[in-house]
């Protein structure tokens, strides 16, 4: 009786699947967002585009992360449809930031007939998906993937961000180059590779340069909501400047809980604090005067910037951050090459994968997120950082 | 006797199951009419099976409610790893590797699972749920604070420290940094093995079901107090399913980590615990074949659904809340009873 029950269950879900199986077959039918902008024929999918996919967490907690760079990407590709010239056409999938579903998301790109990859968008993810790059040879760069071990040892994986022990390294030089403080507090999520690889290249420059880290302390996933000890370890050792490598959500807390403290030391973070500033329910005056490094400036006055802003904001009502910026990019990069290689959506995933990498480590490309930026073989961006300073509610550059 | 009968025709039902879906995968396979999602998913699929079997002896047969059975698939993930990574030059046979990878992944998980079981299986119920949570998140905690390294001078263990303080010597690699989990894991697994490993699974736990011991635990389930009346060692019997379940999931864990490049362990979360527990109550507690049908259609559905984009997970949950209900629904409980006295009444006509 019971077995019988649980067969037939199995029927029933069966059935969704091959219901569910069938609307998946066609992709292409179901709209993407912002796949109108400046786009005359409406969006659908364009005779002889190059297949461009990409995995990114759109649901979960870091799906804020994953659509900012989907919809940069999105905006980047309506763009090059436009001028008429190379075609894309533009596949996200949702990795809900994890290297099993993030694997299944490349592998339905694949039966979509990707020839070109985005790679993933944040790191863990995109270790395990670099590897099949690197197996299928299909060429991938990944617009906010900082890990050292997504490029390590492929030859087709590239970064348009920063790796992470170049954040800790660049951070420590920065703050030393630029006299912002002399005892310094780090507090970092030690269960999250971004925070703990920044960290980790941050402590060794810092005793490079003699930079004085008097206080050191850690939270986790579970215990980011108070930051009362870690803080008053700081303020106990006489930090004046707390070094941040982490995203902005637990940064605001401590923004928050150092004002109740009575505590007010100066704030340095990294790319991942992009985005305080539109984090919904937060005070801005807390983020006043906290400095950030970070290779993408919503505020810039140069046009390709606002035009970049003015449009994400149209489409999707809100500021772009760093990743919509990076994904943004990454589109170009790949459109900047195949250009330059002459490569037509007829060639394979694989051919495409030689002329491009023979493209990316020669050429040097200026985008949003920085000028003149070179790729070596290990596939790690050469760009210069940016020194931001949040003032009056606003960005800033620094120098 | 019709007892006897039943229990092997449910042995050869579920073996048959299995086989029947390898040997039609593998078919699908050399014609090339698989798709790379599915192709991707096969091991993860076996490895969610054994998962959910193991975890089968623990909720459906011991009758006790673990949620912290990813643990021991953390457990066996991260030691199977470690082992054949640092094996790869002893034993240069890549699946003689990957056994002796899920054997230590299985002894590792075992032993964690023998030192939890003995002061939480003095709990019953709640509060032992509540207990076997907590182990998990521990035990995921301990492993996001390890840091391992090997050398010319073996295996070189650090907690707390980074990986620069393991002092490495000349050509040393680290294997696990602490929170980054373990990146650059060979590709071991395929869907033989794990295919393999649920046949081992399989056999296992139901010999152990249909054994004396399995009688005493499911004594133990049905009336603690009057088991424990008739002399059989409550502590030893739910010792030995906890175990083995525990054993069974660290090799799934192995199994399952050698198939991606990289491995963290917060991975194996209090959410992965109850994904697994959803499979083993969609499939019915105590229902073998039910777990293993659960878990492969529970693992395949989200990827199916993704033509559906961004309402994916919501459309995900409510597939799983109508299910629910619907195994909870009288009326559509008697239609298999309804069926089978029409088939009965027919073949009685023609016959």
């Amino acid at each position: 009786m019971k077995k019988f029950l649980a067969f037939l269950l199995a029927v029933m879900m069966l059935a969704a699947l091959v219901a569910c199986g069938t609307k998946s077959a066609l992709p292409d039918t179901t709209p993407k967002p912002g796949s109108n902008i400046n786009e005359p024929d409406g969006g659908a999918a364009v005779a002889g585009a190059i297949k461009i996919g990409g995995t990114g967490p759109l649901t979960g907690g870091a799906a804020i992360y994953g659509q900012a760079a989907r919809n940069g990407a999105q905006i980047a590709v309506d763009e090059i449809n436009a001028l008429g010239g190379v075609q894309f056409e533009l596949n996200y999938q949702d990795d809900e930031h994890d290297a099993e579903k993030a694997v299944n998301a490349y592998n339905t790109l694949k039966d979509w007939g990707m020839q070109v990859s985005l790679g993933s968008v944040t790191s863990t993810p995109a270790v395990a998906t670099s590897v099949e790059n690197f197996e299928d040879r299909i060429f991938a760069i990944t617009p906010s993937a900082s890990a050292v071990a997504v490029t390590a040892g492929k030859d087709n994986v590239f970064q348009m961000c920063f790796a992470d022990p170049n954040q800790g390294s660049a951070s420590a030089q920065y703050i030393v180059d630029q006299k912002l403080g002399t005892k310094v507090a780090v507090i970092y999520k030690n269960d999250d590779v971004y925070s703990t690889g920044i960290y980790e290249t941050f402590v060794t420059k810092s005793a490079d340069l003699g930079l004085e880290i008097v206080s050191t302390t850690t939270f986790t996933e579970d215990s980011q909501q108070d930051f009362s000890v870690q803080l008053g370890d700081a303020k106990s050792k006489g930090a004046d400047l707390i070094f941040l490598p982490m995203y902005y959500t637990p940064a605001s807390l401590i923004f928050q809980q150092a004002k109740s403290m009575d505590y007010a030391p100066k704030y340095f973070g990294v790319d991942g604090m992009d985005g305080i500033l539109t984090l919904e329910g937060f005070n801005i005056e807390l983020a006043e005067g906290v400095m950030l490094l970070t290779p993408f400036n919503a505020d810039a006055t140069d046009a390709r910037t606002t035009g970049f802003v003015a449009k994400y904001k149209s489409a999707y009502n809100e500021v772009p951050n760093q990743f919509a910026a990076d994904g943004y990019d990454c589109v170009y990069a790949i459109y900047e090459a195949v250009t330059a290689a002459g490569v037509t959506s007829d060639l394979s995933a694989s051919e495409i994968n030689d002329l491009l990498v023979a493209q990316f480590t020669t050429f040097s490309f200026n985008g949003l997120t920085g000028d003149n930026m070179t790729w070596g073989t290990n596939g790690q961006v050469t760009k210069a950082p940016k020194g931001m300073v949040i003032e009056n509610g606003a960005y800033l550059g620094m120098d | 006797m019709r007892k006897l009968q039943k229990h092997t025709v449910n042995g050869i039902f579920t073996y048959a199951l299995v086989i029947v879906a390898f040997v039609a995968v593998q078919w699908l396979i050399r014609s090339g009419n698989i798709s790379s999602t599915l192709r991707g998913q096969l091991v993860p699929i076996c490895a969610y099976v054994v998962m959910a079997v193991s975890l089968n002896l623990t909720v459906g047969v011991l009758g006790e409610l673990s949620l912290g059975h990813a643990s021991f698939m953390s457990v066996g993930a991260f030691s199977g790893v470690v082992a054949c990574m640092s094996l790869s030059a002893a034993i240069p046979s890549d699946p003689l590797r990957l056994v002796v990878g899920m054997a230590i992944g299985a002894v590792c998980a075992g032993a964690a699972g023998f030192l939890i079981g003995i002061p939480v299986l003095r709990l019953n119920g709640d509060y032992l749920a509540i207990v076997t949570l907590a182990f998990g998140e521990i035990i995921k905690n301990l492993i996001n604070c390890l840091t391992v390294g090997l050398d010319s001078r073996g295996l070189r263990f650090g907690f707390l420290k980074s990986a620069d303080a393991l002092n490495l010597g000349e050509g040393g690699k680290v294997i696990i940094n602490g929170p980054m989990g373990i990146s650059g894991i060979p590709k071991l697994s395929t869907f033989t093995a794990g295919f393999i490993l649920i046949l081992v699974t399989l056999f296992i736990v139901m010999n152990l079901v249909n054994s004396r011991a399995g009688r005493a635990i499911m004594a133990l389930r049905d009336n603690r107090i009057a088991a424990e009346s008739v002399g059989i060692p409550v502590t030893k019997y739910k010792l030995m399913a906890f175990v083995t379940s525990a054993a069974l999931a660290g090799s799934a864990g192995t199994l399952y980590a050698m198939n991606f490049s990289t491995i963290v362990a917060t991975k194996f979360n209090f959410n992965t615990s109850i994904l697994i527990l959803v499979y083993v109550v969609l499939g019915g507690l105590g229902n073998i074949w039910g777990s293993v049908i659960a878990a492969v259609v529970l693992t395949i559905l989200p990827e199916m659904l993704r033509g559906f984009n961004d309402y994916r997970m919501l459309i995900y949950a409510i597939v799983l809340i109508i299910v629910m209900l619907t195994t909870n629904n009288a009326r559509i409980k008697s239609i298999p009873a309804w069926v089978r006295s029409k088939l009965r009444k027919g073949g009685a006509s023609n016959g």
